[in-house]
């Protein structure tokens, strides 16, 4: 795919100060949460950003939708400029840019019906009320594998694999160009995170949509990615192709990480601690 | 030790009175644990895996809690056991750690005076000076530098692995004969889970210390088990040696799990397998077999229970709870080639 990209994050930073004192806050130092990072997504693909924790990499996938203000750097979506935009400035781009989140759970208003938030950013944006709302919301639900039947329940009703259904109704709602998913299977019974990895890859296909895929599981992630990022404390250490970062990765610290994700397969794993020594 | 086993669970079952009706938590378990052994109990929640393992010390009884069949550690009878004679196995013969170790220290003590009052509460008479010491030789021994000088941290100073680390020392503390290890290294980075995993290893190799682990993960079971329990909806669906469960699975729900593992050492799939639907609830079991629902091999007799039996003529010790026969398994758990579940006909 050629053209400009997306997605263009430079040189994106953000640093949280450590502060100290009881009356006067003074900043003692930073912590250098993403500390200088570059990307790019191009439209309809998926970029795997994996690490482990505090790596930096839900920061960096909230500070590029702007949830969190970057301290600097740039952030460009379909070319223009977003990084410090206001709230309101960056209202009407929230059709675009849209974030599905790791927890089912804490992630849904548990007070509001399944149809109120799933409809919610369609109500916002003024793209649809009444009957026509409620016929939208309704397909949407059907669309992630739910039922319009759902639409008066509430979270606590369904399980958490449901729950995730609900969270990417929502999100595509508005038909984005651009999903940050932050952990989105994590949270999930091993049965059901198949489900929502290919529910994810059909709404790719069928919306053109691109995700930033953000996950510690290097498994999952080579699995949906085309190409794969690895942050490690704060800066990206490696990136490339998805096959190519896993099978032939450059940087020790993508080594060390593939070497410590366990391999459900006996005889591959006795074979692999014999060749460490650790038999 | 006699040539019996440490640990015999016979027909275990857990019963709770709840708000919307009784639900069987553990619903006839039995399983038998040797010295050195790692008996990992695998499945997903609401299986059962840790109510069985809490059941095992004691932590389930309640007045609302329904509890029936054997637990014998060496000769001993645990499920009737006063709760005088359980505090003293808790610590002294079964160690036990969580997913979080959090929930195990307390935040407001350093974790050395958390060790040394665990020592010092079962080992009668212990000075305080020793008990310390052993403390640091414990921590020590567990792979956390310096512990001369984090003996004397508190919980929060410490890193994720570390504290596993250190809830593993204070297990460790008696000189347990069983650990019970829930969900040990789900909230750990990868990187740290091998670490715990391989220390998890020597401690069964070098104290030849019996380890019942529960996990979702087949990958942690595949590094570390001996043997396998698959549990679903309360009830074992599959036991067996590890390379019988990964290489000869007999039950559809372990060709589902199997089936839908991502692997970095193989090809990706196009799509990855998935198994349909959800967990079923406790409360609402289906009739017969709990699996039947989102099984694509369901036939009429799975309306009716199958009992937990050994199918396979070469394989006494390999049991499964499904109708299929031996022959017909084989054939129906390979999806192009691999083990797995096939999408369900529509």
């Amino acid at each position: 795919m050629s053209g400009a990209p997306l997605l263009e994050v430079t040189d994106l930073v953000k640093h949280f100060p450590v502060k100290r004192g009881l009356l006067i806050d003074r900043t003692v130092d930073q912590v250098r949460a993403v500390d200088g990072v570059s990307l790019t997504v191009q439209a309809g693909e998926t970029l795997g950003l994996v690490g482990e924790s505090g790596s930096g990499k839900s920061t960096l996938g909230r500070a590029v939708l702007q949830l969190l203000e970057p301290t600097s750097g740039s952030v460009r979506f379909e070319g223009r400029e977003i990084a410090g935009l206001s709230r309101r400035a960056m209202r009407p781009l929230r059709r675009e840019l849209q974030m599905v989140f790791q927890d089912p759970y804490a992630s849904l208003n548990p007070r509001k019906r399944i149809g109120q938030i799933v409809g919610e950013p369609l109500r916002l944006q003024g793209v649809a009320k009444g009957g026509e709302l409620r016929r939208e919301v309704q397909s949407l639900l059907e669309r992630v594998g739910l039922s319009p039947e759902h639409y008066n329940r509430f979270p606590h009703e369904f399980s958490g694999g449901q729950r995730q259904r609900i969270g990417i109704a929502r999100a595509i709602a508005l038909r984005p160009k651009l999903i940050v998913a932050d952990e989105p299977v994590s949270a999930l019974d091993v049965s059901i995170r198949a489900q929502i990895v290919n529910l994810l890859a059909d709404l790719q296909e069928e919306l053109g949509l691109a995700y930033v895929f953000v996950a510690h599981d290097i498994g999952i992630v080579r699995h949906v990615s085309d190409r794969i990022a690895v942050m490690h404390e704060g800066k990206i250490v490696e990136e490339g192709p998805a096959e190519r970062v896993c099978e032939q990765p450059h940087d020790a610290y993508t080594k060390q990480l593939l070497a410590a994700v366990p391999i459900p397969d006996p005889r591959e794993a006795r074979a692999r601690r014999e060749k460490l020594g650790i038999a | 030790m006699s040539a019996g086993p440490l640990l015999a669970v016979r027909d275990l079952r857990v019963g709770f009175a709840t708000e919307g009706g009784r639900v069987q938590a553990v619903d006839g378990v039995s399983f038998e644990l040797a010295p050195g052994e790692v008996l990992a109990i695998v499945g997903e929640s609401g299986a059962g895996k840790s109510v069985t393992a809490q059941t095992i010390i004691g932590l389930t009884r309640s007045a609302n809690a329904r509890i029936e069949g054997s637990v014998r550690l060496g000769g001993t009878e645990l499920i009737d056991a006063g709760d005088e004679e359980l505090r003293k196995v808790r610590g002294e013969r079964v160690g036990m750690i969580f997913q979080d170790p959090m929930t195990s220290f307390n935040p407001v003590y350093r974790i050395g005076a958390q060790i040394v009052e665990a020592i010092r509460a079962h080992g009668g008479g212990t000075s305080k000076a020793d008990a310390r010491e052993r403390a640091i030789e414990l921590l020590n021994s567990v792979g956390i530098p310096n512990a001369a000088q984090r003996v004397d941290a508190y919980p929060h100073e410490f890193s994720g692995g570390m504290r596993q680390r250190a809830m593993i020392a204070m297990a460790l503390a008696l000189e347990p004969e069983v650990l019970i290890a829930d969900e040990p290294t789900t909230a750990l980075d990868v990187t740290v889970q091998a670490q715990i995993l391989a220390l998890l290893a020597s401690l069964n190799r070098e104290r030849a210390l019996a380890t019942i682990l529960i996990t979702h993960d087949l990958g942690v079971v595949a590094e570390v088990a001996d043997r396998v329990l698959v549990m679903y909806g309360g009830r074992v669906v599959e036991q067996g040696t590890l390379d019988e469960i990964f290489y000869d699975p007999q039950h559809p729900y372990t060709w589902g799990l199997l089936g839908s593992l991502t692997r970095i050492d193989r090809d990706r799939p196009e799509r990855l397998p998935q198994i349909s639907g959800a967990p079923p609830s406790l409360l609402d079991l289906p009739q017969g077999c709990s699996f039947r629902p989102r099984c694509p091999h369901e036939f009429g007799r799975c309306s009716e229970l199958p009992g937990l039996e050994a199918r396979l003529a070469d394989a006494p010790s390999h049991l499964d709870r499904c109708w299929l026969t031996p022959e017909g398994k084989r054939e129906r758990r390979l999806v192009e080639g691999e083990i797995g579940l096939e999408a369900p006909a529509q």
